[in-house]
């Protein structure tokens, strides 16, 4: 039953030029490789307040994660030390509603690469 | 429509039903779905199942007279009436009711006759949705599925009895309980009480069996219930699970799933080295598996109205063919299993009267399975609207529920057979046009989003007292529009403020009437119920 | 301090010297994201775990910056290479000014 009562609605593009504005200062404006990085993220968040993420990006020297729908879209920032086995990292996030994470590796070269992933944050509810 | 019920009954008998030349070395029986339902019904299948992106068209959003076409099914026979929709009370009235777990025993016990180490599998949704089952909570179906002795099982709606009391059955089961996809949710590590797979050594072939429970238990279902417990597809996870047996020898992989049809399709499209798929969650009756790749996806329908057999030839480490049939439990043609029968007896005795209670009459066929409205769903709005005083009902499209006849008597037994859960609270609260907007998107792209993967396989949210257009083609947050309050037929302002009446929130603490209560006082109060054709929702893109 | 802050971790008691190890992080902690509104209509202040940090023998496995859309008890899983036997040493640090301290032991066999 669509019995929930929590503020969804369409995918959340809101804050895309914030999104857009911390892509830029951690990259400088530079251009992103779109291979090299993975982003593992559920297609629908079994609860919005804590979603899964995997990234990895091997060789990477830090790894940025953003949520662009989110009113504010910093999450998390992943810098490796030389014990890293891989350049690999898990957390939980919380996402406000439906809408693109994405990911971005720094090279040690330099250089930059991007993922992203939609997740749904739906109010469910209904089922066979 | 013309088959008296004796000429329908003589042209079929139990030998016919359950023929089968016995194939290869391996024999898998499938049950899934059964929802709890002990005795023979009446279930329509669905006359409206709409296919979106690449499954446009595909089965299983095929239906009524097309769906007898591409089978080739001849109108009026034993398939017609059993897979499809068209005619359906006509033909109930000459072939019968269906299902019967104590028949279901018969062709198990028939088919193991065949072949002493059949493998049973029951793909989940099977401790839910009975008067009985919600009075034992699930204890009635755990005692009637030992009896049946499955080989293993997976799971949904079980988890709606509570992470405890799955917990405490799951520990006594007699077979396995499986899920690869089943987590616990603190660590992200998998679940000890639910392993990913089982082996099984059968007709000298060593089978693996993963189990796939059901994706989005804590979306569709309230995740406060379990809230150990995490779950998604997780397909990476699934491959190492199949690459994992089949370094460990399996020479057939078999995935018992709850899935739902197309998140199968698209899975057995990712996933490699998967010979079977007995897909569940969906309840689509399919009389041909699909192909994908090299893997084979069979759907079994659900109540218990089918049994599939798969029969398989396995040699040198590789399925090199199967033959399958779709077993429909025809009950009046079926002969119950005694012992089976004495169980079911057993568990509904101290619930007699209650189930029994006449409660009104309907001159309507009463249905619940279509995309976007049932006829049972109809009564059960009707219901929320008058009884909880409001302007809009919402009832949740699930896709469980038996059919009844037009004439038939409603008893509070089959109330609970289209309402029975845990959560079953029927709630009032006022809601913003804007927001009934946003609900009713939401629910469609769950139905309609062209990425299974986005899918969880229920049907459209049920209206009442409100109409609306919806394109299925179309992206969330334009499939829906021209949203009508059907009592003023002013179109909905998104400003104003509605009383709405719902149930199965999944929210903790919603308060409320229980919704079987509100159907059987608005029933009592109707005596016979009449149902009018329901043209409130217009769809395109279909 | 916070109240009710507790650190957990999940590192294996041996390894291979030179082996790829994975390890699991939490720690109870409410984040409270200085988004949320109490229910007189106040903000409620932001609070929340903001760094990460994971050595072993005093050398760096990880270094992560926390914002305020990482969920209640952040989790944090990662893989950290083990070149002699030693100790992982962890430390989350809390916009309270608080630091909460975890190690774990590793042996070579
Ligand atoms: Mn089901
Ligand atoms: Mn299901």
């Amino acid at each position: 039953g669509a019995g929930a009562f929590v503020a969804l609605g369409l995918p959340l593009r809101a804050s895309a030029s914030l999104a857009d504005d911390a892509i830029a200062t951690f990259t400088g404006g530079a251009e992103m490789a779109d291979s090299g990085i993975t982003l593992t993220a559920p297609e629908i968040a079994e609860n919005g307040n804590t979603v899964p993420v995997e990234v990895s990006a091997p060789g990477a020297a830090e790894i940025l994660v953003l949520a662009t729908g989110n009113p504010t879209p910093a999450v998390a920032t992943f810098k490796f030390g030389a014990l890293a086995a891989s350049q690999t990292a898990s957390t939980r996030i919380r996402l406000a509603g439906t809408q693109d994470v994405v990911a971005i590796a720094k090279m040690p070269d330099g250089t930059f690469a991007k993922a992203s992933s939609t997740v749904k944050v739906t109010i469910g509810g209904c089922g066979g | 429509g013309n088959w008296g019920r004796l000429a329908a009954q003589q042209s079929l008998t139990q030998d016919q039903l359950l023929q089968f030349d016995t194939f290869g070395n391996v024999s898998l029986i499938h049950v899934t779905d059964i929802h709890a339902q002990l005795k023979p019904l009446y279930f329509r299948e669905p006359s409206i199942n709409i296919g979106v992106g690449d499954n446009r068209g595909k089965v299983p959003h095929v239906t009524g007279a097309d769906f007898r076409k591409l089978y080739e099914v001849e109108d009026g026979s034993p398939s017609h009436y059993a897979l499809s929709s068209g005619d359906f009370s006509a033909l109930a009235a000459g072939y019968g009711r269906v299902g019967g777990l104590d028949r279901v025993a018969t062709v198990i016990n028939q088919i193991r006759s065949d072949r002493p180490d059949a493998l049973l599998l029951d793909g989940g949704d099977t401790w839910h949705g009975s008067y009985t089952c919600y009075h034992t909570e699930g204890q009635d179906m755990v005692n009637v599925m030992n009896a049946l002795k499955p080989d293993a099982m997976t799971f949904h709606w079980e988890f709606t009895l509570g992470s405890d009391r799955v917990n405490e059955i799951v520990e006594g089961l007699p077979f396995a309980a499986l899920g690869q996809n089943i987590f616990d949710a603190e660590w992200d590590e998998p679940a000890e009480l639910f392993p990913p797979y089982k082996f099984f050594e059968r007709g000298g072939v060593k089978i693996a069996v993963i189990g796939q429970a059901f994706p989005y238990m804590p979306i569709a279902n309230p995740g406060w219930m379990f809230p150990e417990y995490a779950f998604g597809i997780r397909d990476e996870n699934m491959q190492s699970m199949v690459d994992e047996v089949r370094a460990a020898g399996a020479e057939l992989v078999v995935c018992l799933s709850h899935n739902g049809f197309d998140v199968d399709k698209k899975m057995a499209g990712i996933v490699t080295g998967i010979d079977v798929i007995l897909s569940g969650h969906t309840h689509d009756a399919l009389p041909e598996p699909v192909l994908v790749g090299e893997t084979i996806i069979v759907a079994s329908g659900s109540n218990g109205k089918f049994v599939s057999r798969v029969d398989l030839d396995v040699r040198d480490g590789r399925m090199m063919g199967f033959r399958h049939k779709l077993i429909p439990i025809f009950s009046d043609v079926i002969t119950p299993d005694a012992d089976v029968a004495a169980v079911i007896d057993e568990q509904r005795a101290p619930y007699e009267e209650e189930l029994s209670e006449v409660i009104g009459q309907t001159a309507s066929l009463l249905y619940r399975r279509g995309n976007f409205n049932g006829t049972w769903d109809d009564v059960i709005c009707d219901a929320l609207i008058s009884e909880r005083e409001a302007d809009i009902a919402l009832s949740p499209g699930v896709r469980w529920g038996p059919s009844l006849l037009p004439g038939q008597d409603i008893t509070r037994e089959d109330i609970w057979n289209v309402t029975s859960m845990t959560y079953g609270a029927a709630y009032r609260s006022e809601m913003t046009g804007e927001f009934l907007h946003v609900i009713m998107e939401d629910v469609a792209d769950n139905l309609f989003n062209p990425d299974p993967y986005y899918q969880q396989g229920g049907d459209m949210v049920r209206t009442g007292g409100l109409g609306y257009r919806i394109d299925v083609t179309k992206p969330q947050g334009e499939r829906i529009t021209e949203m009508t309050l059907l009592k003023t037929g002013e179109m909905i302002d998104p400003a104003k403020t509605y009383q709405v009446a719902g149930w199965a929130s999944v929210n903790e603490g919603t308060e409320g009437p229980q919704i079987w209560d509100v159907v059987e006082n608005h029933i009592r109060q109707q005596g016979t119920v009449t149902v009018d054709p329901n043209n409130s929702v217009q769809v395109v893109g279909a | 301090m916070a109240k009710g802050v507790k650190p957990r971790v999940k590192v294996p008691k041996k390894a291979a010297a030179g082996e790829a190890i994975t390890i699991k992080t939490l720690i109870s902690h409410k984040m409270e994201s200085g988004q949320r509104k109490d229910d007189d209509g106040n903000l409620i202040p932001r609070s929340i775990i903001n760094r990460f940090t994971c050595d072993f023998n005093g050398e760096n496995v990880i270094d992560v910056t926390l914002e305020p859309a990482i969920s209640t008890n952040p989790y944090l899983e990662f893989a950290a290479t083990v070149p002699e036997a030693g100790e992982f040493k962890f430390t989350w640090y809390d916009d309270d000014g608080s630091v909460y301290e975890e190690s774990k032991k590793i042996a070579i066999g």
